[in-house]
């Protein structure tokens, strides 16, 4: 049943329902109404869990590091600046193979201090070894916890993941989502099985270092889980829409793509702009389609090169920027398609929260067609 | 798609009326979306709130550059904002003015309801917050919410007699309109 709240809410709302044992985080704008409306379940006893007030990002993540390896479901959230300071117990919590899950309230970096969305924060931490999920909608958000808290636990995996969902742009929008209740969500993910945990009569480590005898061994198994997750993605998906009637099983998901020669090449919410923008191109005749991914980690290198494999153009809308090399996806889509003879040229847009409009969509496909790309789109003149 | 940009200052609960009016739609059984303009929110400074109306599912995200309906919930907005930018021939502005001859800047072809939606909410609120005053107004001018969606919207938001009092300010304003639309 379709109920009208807002992203943030429909957020916490999941999350609940998901049954987290330990909720630590700190509040960052645009995240705080996720973890305002935690905290309050909380102390409402509406959720059994335990919520850890903290004085950082660095100790909310190590709460739940610290949690996970005692054998809790644990939950954060945070953003940009907060993500940042995250940085050193991203990389642990995925070395240590803690199934953690994380909303990522999608904004840029400072400086210049900004509030507003791009994507800058999660890619930053594309090689920390975290799943990471973009969203489109409110509705996909939502979702995609329940499948991110199935696929990091699935023994076969063990790693944390990110949700990430535009900062504002859907943290803040109301809009109509369908929550699955209680019973819905517990026939979907079962309670938390750990695959070990700390345990004073069994003592183990976790961390420990690794000399150079070892050290790769332990990255190549996490790169290996890494690979492993798509398939585990691919089935915890079909199992929702079996279950819930959306299907997820695919990492990346194709619009209008049958007969187009242009396709766009997006994440998160600009993929529901950019679709109503196609639609409108369609109209007069334009055959462009748009390739959304939903996993950017792992990378669905042979997905986007099968999905792509009848268009002449590709245009990457990258809200992110590698400085010295171009926006993340856009490099990755490049290889992706080499060798393919396929166009493929970069856009980096909306950094910073800059608003995107239908008109702006239309404006990059006819750059892409023109070959004018690897660029940033909508630039103030005074800097040109 | 039918869009509302509502003008306000901070504080006049312009983001309220936005998801208010936004949940009334959607129980009146359409799609409906409502977000801020995400700017650097202080009290007194211009602000900006969006709704969406739809009878498909809203996957369009940016803000709102060509509505068919405007809110403007302060008069002395006019002159520094250009309230009225890229409004839609045929689209219709609910005016929060004392003046009934209000004429200012208006475009051709929009149809402009005023109402002194100021004094309606120091009467019946006690406070010149006008956002649910003029939700009412809205209500009647363009038949996109209904009066007992509305109602319940606000119930959904206030208890007690403060949600009487707000029904009371928007009825007052609906029936105003009503009398004019």
């Amino acid at each position: 049943m379709l109920e009208f709240m807002e992203g943030s809410h429909a957020v916490a709302e999941i999350v609940k329902r998901c049954r987290p044992q330990v909720i630590a985080a700190y509040p960052i704008t645009p995240q705080t109404h996720i973890v305002e409306d935690l905290a309050q379940m909380v102390a409402n006893c509406e959720i059994d869990a335990e919520y850890i007030t903290v004085e950082s990002e660095f100790s909310a993540l190590s709460a739940c590091l610290g949690a996970s390896a005692a054998g809790s479901r644990v939950y954060s959230a945070t953003t940009s600046q907060g993500l940042a300071l995250m940085f050193e117990v991203c990389f642990n919590a995925a070395g240590m193979r803690q199934p953690i899950v994380m909303t990522i309230a999608n904004r840029s970096l400072g400086a210049p201090l900004s509030i507003w969305n791009d994507q800058q924060d999660s890619i930053s931490l594309r090689d920390s070894g975290w799943l990471q999920f973009y969203a489109e909608d409110n509705q996909e958000t939502a979702d995609l916890h329940m499948i991110a808290y199935k696929v990091c636990e699935d023994h076969d995996i063990l790693l944390p993941a990110f949700v990430c969902f535009d900062g504002f742009i859907l943290t803040h929008t109301f809009e109509p989502v369908a929550l699955p209740t209680q019973e819905e969500v517990d026939a979907y993910l079962p309670a938390f099985n750990p695959y070990q945990r700390l345990d004073a009569a069994n003592p183990l480590s976790l961390g420990m270092y690794a000399t150079p005898e070892y050290y790769m061994e332990f990255r190549y198994e996490v790169d290996r889980a890494m690979q492993r997750a798509k398939q585990a993605f691919v089935k915890a998906g079909r199992e929702f829409g079996e279950q819930f009637d959306r299907d997820y099983s695919a990492l990346v998901e194709g619009y209008r793509l049958e007969d187009a020669d242009t396709a766009l090449v997006a994440m998160g919410s600009i993929c529901g702009t950019a679709k109503d923008a196609i639609d409108e191109m369609r109209e007069h005749g334009r055959k462009v389609g748009l390739l959304k991914i939903r996993t950017y980690r792992p990378f669905p290198a042979p997905e986007i090169a099968d999905a792509l494999k009848g268009v002449s153009t590709v245009a990457v809308l990258d809200k992110n920027i590698s400085l010295g090399n171009g926006g993340a996806v856009g490099t990755e889509v490049k290889a992706a398609l080499y060798g393919s003879g396929i166009s493929v040229y970069d856009y980096i847009i909306a950094l910073g929260g800059r608003d995107v409009r239908k008109r702006d969509i239309a404006a990059v496909v006819d750059l892409a067609e023109k070959g004018k790309g690897d660029i940033f789109y909508g630039l103030r003149t005074e800097v040109l | 798609m039918r869009e509302l940009r509502i003008h306000g200052r901070g504080g006049q609960g312009s983001v309220t009326a936005a998801e208010l009016i936004a949940y009334a739609a959607f129980e009146g059984g359409v799609f409906s979306q409502a977000f801020p303009a995400f700017g650097v929110e202080r009290r007194g400074a211009p602000v900006q709130a969006f709704v969406r109306f739809s009878d498909e599912k809203i996957r369009l995200r940016s803000q709102i550059y060509e509505p068919d309906y405007i809110i403007v919930q302060d008069p002395t907005l006019i002159g520094d904002v250009d309230v009225f930018n890229g409004m839609k021939a045929g689209g219709i502005a609910i005016v929060n003015t004392e003046k009934s001859d209000f004429d200012s800047g208006v475009p051709e072809g929009v149809k402009v309801y005023t109402i002194d939606a100021t004094t309606i909410a120091l009467e019946e609120l006690g406070v010149p917050i006008t956002n649910t005053t003029l939700m009412g107004a809205f209500a009647a001018a363009t038949g996109e919410i209904g009066l007992e969606p509305l109602e319940h919207a606000l119930r959904s938001r206030f208890s007690g007699s403060m949600a009487d009092k707000n029904v009371r300010a928007a009825e007052r304003a609906y029936n105003q309109i009503g009398g004019a639309a």
